[in-house]
C-alpha cells in the first residue's frame, strides 16, 4: 500500500506535449480511476508511473519513495495490460511464476504462491495450459494472477476490461472491486469509459488533452461537475449545455458571469401537456427521436432553446408527437466563460418563490 | 467450394512434372552411385544397374582421407552454426527493441552487407586472413561466416512483431535483457530459428567455393572439395564413384530434413506472433 503523488508532470512525445503540468495525489488504498477520452493521456500517465516513459518534467512520488529514477521492476507497482501481454510460450503457471523466479523465490514458497492465487482468481484446474487455449475472461484472470501474486503496493490497470464482451465485463468489474476490497492496495485505473469510472473507482480523475478537468468521488462529479468537458463526459447521455442567451427568453436575472447553462437530460421531465409547475422552465417541445430501452426511455427532442436530450422513466410519448419539457431551475447547472463551473445562479423566480414560502 | 476434376487432374499433373523435374538429377545421382563405370557410360542410360555396387562407396570413402574432410565438415559447420546464433540473437535483438545513435546507419551497414557477393570479396578477405596465418586452418573457414546479415535480418523482423507490452510486463517481472531473449523472444522466434540453422548448415556444409579458395592441403579440407577430388583419381572421371561420394555428402542434410520437416514447412509458412 502506497500513497502516489504526481508533482508537476509533463510529457512531450517530440514537441508534442500530451501530458502538461499535472499534481495529483492518489490516496493510499483507493480505487482510483483515470477517465477521458482516447488520446488523452490516460496510458502515458501510467506509463510514467510504471517507469516505461520517463517524465518531461516533474517528480513521480509511491510512497515516500521519488522514483523518478527506478527502473520499472524496483517501483514495487505491478501492471495489467490491455491486451494481457501474457508470455504466449509459457502455460497459465510459467506466466504466475516467472517472476518469482527472478526474484529468486524459494521454489516451495513460489508453490505455494502459485496455488493461493490460482484458487482466488479461479484457475486452478488451467494451470497447465497455455494463454492461446484460454477464453478471454480467463486469460484476464491470468493477468490479474501474475500482476498480484508479486504483492506490489500499487496495481495498475490500462483499460483491462476493454476486451472482453459486455457480459463478461460486467461480471469482471464486480470481481474487481471485491479483488480490490480483500487485499487494500492501491488500484490506479485507466478506463475511456465512464460506466466503468463511476462504477468502480472511489475516486475519478477526469483527464482531456493532458490536463486533468476534475478529481473527486463519483457522486461528486455527477452532482457537481467542475466544468464543461466533466458535465458532457459523465453521464448518459451527456449533459445539455447552452449558452446563456439560448435561455433569454425563459429565465430572468441569469447573473452576468453565467456564460453557459447546463442540466442533465433526467432531471428534466417530459409529458404530454403542460403543467405549469412554479419555479421550473416549460417548453414545447417537438419530438425529433426516441430510444426506447424499457425501464427508461432517451428523447431527443427541440425547442425555444435548442435540441436535448431528456431521459424519462415513465411510459413512452409517441414518436413526432409535441410534448413539454419542464426543467426545475434548481437542477440548473451554470458555467462561467472559461468554460469552469459558475456561479451561484441567483434567479429571480427563485428568490420571489423563497419569499412566497412556496419551496 | 468444390474443385472440378478436371482442374483436380491437371493440378495433379502439373505437380508430378515439377516433381520429376526436381528429383530427376538427384535420382540419376543415386541411381548412378550404384552402378559400375560400364553402366554410367551405356546409352540410352540405364535407370537401375543390375547389381547395386555397395562396394562404390568403400572405395570413394577409402579413396582419401575421408574420415579428416568429414570430421573438418562437422567442426567447420557447428562452429559457424554456433558463432552465427553467438552474434545474430544479440544483434537482431538491439536492432529491433532499442535505441541507440546511428542505428539506422548501421543496419544499412548490415544490409549492404547481404547484397554484396562473395566472389566480390574473397579476395581481400583471403589476403586478410592470409596476414593473419591462419590459411589452411579451419578458422580460416570458419571466421569469414561468423555472423550473417541475411540472419539478423530475419530475426529483427521477427523480434519487432513481438509486442512491446510483453517485454515490458517481463521487465516488471524482474526479468534482465538476456532473460527476455532466452525465455520470451527466442521461444517465440523459434521457427524463424530454424529455418536460419537449416539454411546456415546447408550453405556451409555444401560450400565448395571457399574452402577451395583457403585451403592448399589436407589439413583443413571439408567434404565437398573431397569429393571433388575423387574426379580426377585414377586418371579419367569414375562418375560412379564420384555420385557415391556425393549421396555421402547429402545423407546428413537429407537426415536433418527428415527429422525437421515440420519445422522447416512452419518456418516458410510462418506470418508472426499471434
Ligand atoms: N511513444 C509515443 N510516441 C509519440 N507519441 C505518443 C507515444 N505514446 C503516446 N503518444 C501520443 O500521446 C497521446 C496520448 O496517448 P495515450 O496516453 O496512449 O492516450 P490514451 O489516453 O488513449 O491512453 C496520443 O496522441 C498518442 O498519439
Ligand atoms: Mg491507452
Amino acid at each position: 500500500m502506497a500513497e502516489i503523488r504526481l508533482e508537476n508532470i509533463s510529457k512531450a512525445f517530440n514537441e508534442d506535449r500530451v501530458v502538461k503540468n499535472i499534481s495529483l495525489t492518489i490516496k493510499e488504498g483507493s480505487f482510483t480511476v483515470l477517465v477521458g477520452p482516447s488520446g488523452c493521456g490516460k496510458s502515458t500517465i501510467l506509463r510514467m508511473l510504471a517507469g516505461f516513459e520517463k517524465q518531461t518534467e516533474g517528480d513521480i512520488w509511491i510512497g515516500d519513495k521519488l522514483v523518478n529514477d527506478l527502473s520499472p521492476s524496483k517501483r514495487d507497482i505491478a501492471m495489467v495490460f490491455q491486451n494481457y501481454a501474457l508470455y504466449p510460450t509459457m502455460t497459465v503457471k510459467g506466466n504466475i511464476e516467472f517472476g518469482l523466479t527472478n526474484r529468486k523465490v524459494p521454489k516451495k514458497e513460489r508453490q505455494q504462491l502459485i496455488e493461493e492465487i490460482a484458487g482466488i482468481v479461479g484457475l486452478t484446474e488451467h494451470l497447465n495450459k497455455k494463454p492461446d487455449k484460454l477464453s478471454g475472461g480467463q486469460r484476464q484472470r491470468v493477468a490479474l494472477a501474475r500482476a498480484m501474486v508479486k504483492k506490489p503496493k500499487v496495481f495498475i490497470l490500462d483499460e483491462p476490461l476493454s476486451n472482453l464482451d459486455a457480459k463478461l465485463r460486467t461480471q469482471m468489474r464486480a470481481e474487481l472491486i471485491q479483488l480490490h476490497e480483500k487485499l487494500g492496495t492501491t488500484f490506479v485505473y485507466v478506463t475511456h469509459d465512464q460506466v466503468e469510472a463511476m462504477s468502480m473507482g472511489d475516486e475519478i480523475i477526469i483527464l482531456n488533452q493532458g490536463v486533468v478537468q476534475q478529481k473527486a468521488a463519483p457522486i461528486e462529479v455527477y452532482e457537481n461537475p467542475g466544468n464543461i468537458f466533466a458535465a458532457e463526459f459523465i453521464g448518459q447521455p451527456p449533459m445539455n449545455v447552452f449558452e446563456r442567451k439560448a435561455f433569454a427568453e425563459t429565465l430572468e436575472g441569469v447573473p452576468e458571469e453565467a456564460h453557459y447553462i447546463g442540466f442533465r437530460p433526467e432531471h428534466a421531465g417530459i409529458s404530454s401537456a403542460a403543467v405549469s409547475v412554479p419555479h421550473t422552465i416549460e417548453l414545447e417541445s417537438e419530438i425529433l427521436a426516441l430510444e426506447t430501452l424499457g425501464a427508461e426511455s432517451i428523447y431527443k427532442v427541440k425547442n425555444r432553446i435548442g435540441v436535448m436530450n431528456i431521459r424519462s422513466f415513465s411510459a413512452p410519448l409517441p414518436k413526432h408527437a409535441i410534448c413539454f419539457v419542464s426543467i426545475p431551475h434548481e437542477k440548473l447547472y451554470p458555467f462561467g466563460a472559461d468554460k469552469a463551473a459558475g456561479p451561484e445562479l441567483n434567479l429571480s423566480v427563485k428568490k420571489e418563490a423563497a419569499l412566497n414560502g412556496i419551496d | 467450394m468444390k474443385t472440378p476434376p478436371i482442374f483436380k487432374a491437371v493440378n495433379g499433373l502439373g505437380l508430378i512434372l515439377l516433381f520429376i523435374i526436381f528429383a530427376m538429377p538427384f535420382i540419376w545421382m543415386a541411381s548412378t552411385a550404384f552402378k559400375t563405370l560400364g553402366e554410367t557410360l551405356t546409352f540410352p542410360p540405364v535407370w537401375i544397374p543390375e547389381t547395386f555396387q555397395w562396394g562404390n562407396f568403400a572405395q570413394a570413402w577409402s579413396s582419401g582421407p575421408f574420415l579428416k574432410y568429414f570430421f573438418n565438415s562437422v567442426i567447420v559447420t557447428l562452429f559457424i552454426l554456433i558463432l552465427q546464433f553467438a552474434t545474430i540473437i544479440p544483434a537482431a535483438y538491439a536492432f529491433a527493441r532499442y535505441n541507440f545513435p546511428m542505428k539506422n546507419f548501421f543496419f544499412a551497414l548490415t544490409m549492404i552487407c547481404l547484397m554484396i557477393p562473395s566472389q566480390l570479396i574473397f579476395l581481400p578477405v583471403y589476403l586478410n586472413l592470409s596476414s593473419w596465418g591462419i590459411l589452411d586452418t579451419i578458422w580460416g573457414l570458419i571466421l569469414p561466416f561468423a555472423t550473417s546479415a541475411f540472419g539478423i535480418f530475419l530475426l529483427r523482423q521477427s523480434f519487432m512483431q513481438v509486442p512491446e507490452e510483453l517485454l515490458e510486463a517481463a521487465r516488471l517481472d524482474d526479468a534482465t535483457e538476456w532473460q527476455i531473449i532466452r525465455k520470451i523472444m527466442l521461444p517465440l522466434a523459434k521457427p524463424v530459428l530454424v529455418t536460419l540453422a537449416l539454411f546456415s548448415f546447408i550453405a556451409h556444409w555444401n560450400d565448395y567455393f571457399w574452402p577451395l579458395v583457403m585451403t592448399t592441403n589436407d589439413t583443413a579440407r571439408t567434404l565437398p572439395l573431397g569429393i571433388a577430388m575423387l574426379r580426377q583419381v585414377e586418371g579419367g572421371a569414375s562418375w560412379n564413384i564420384v555420385m557415391a561420394g556425393n549421396l555421402l555428402l547429402v545423407l546428413p542434410i537429407l537426415i536433418v530434413f527428415f527429422f525437421a520437416q515440420r519445422h522447416i514447412i512452419r518456418a516458410f509458412v510462418y506470418t508472426g506472433v499471434k
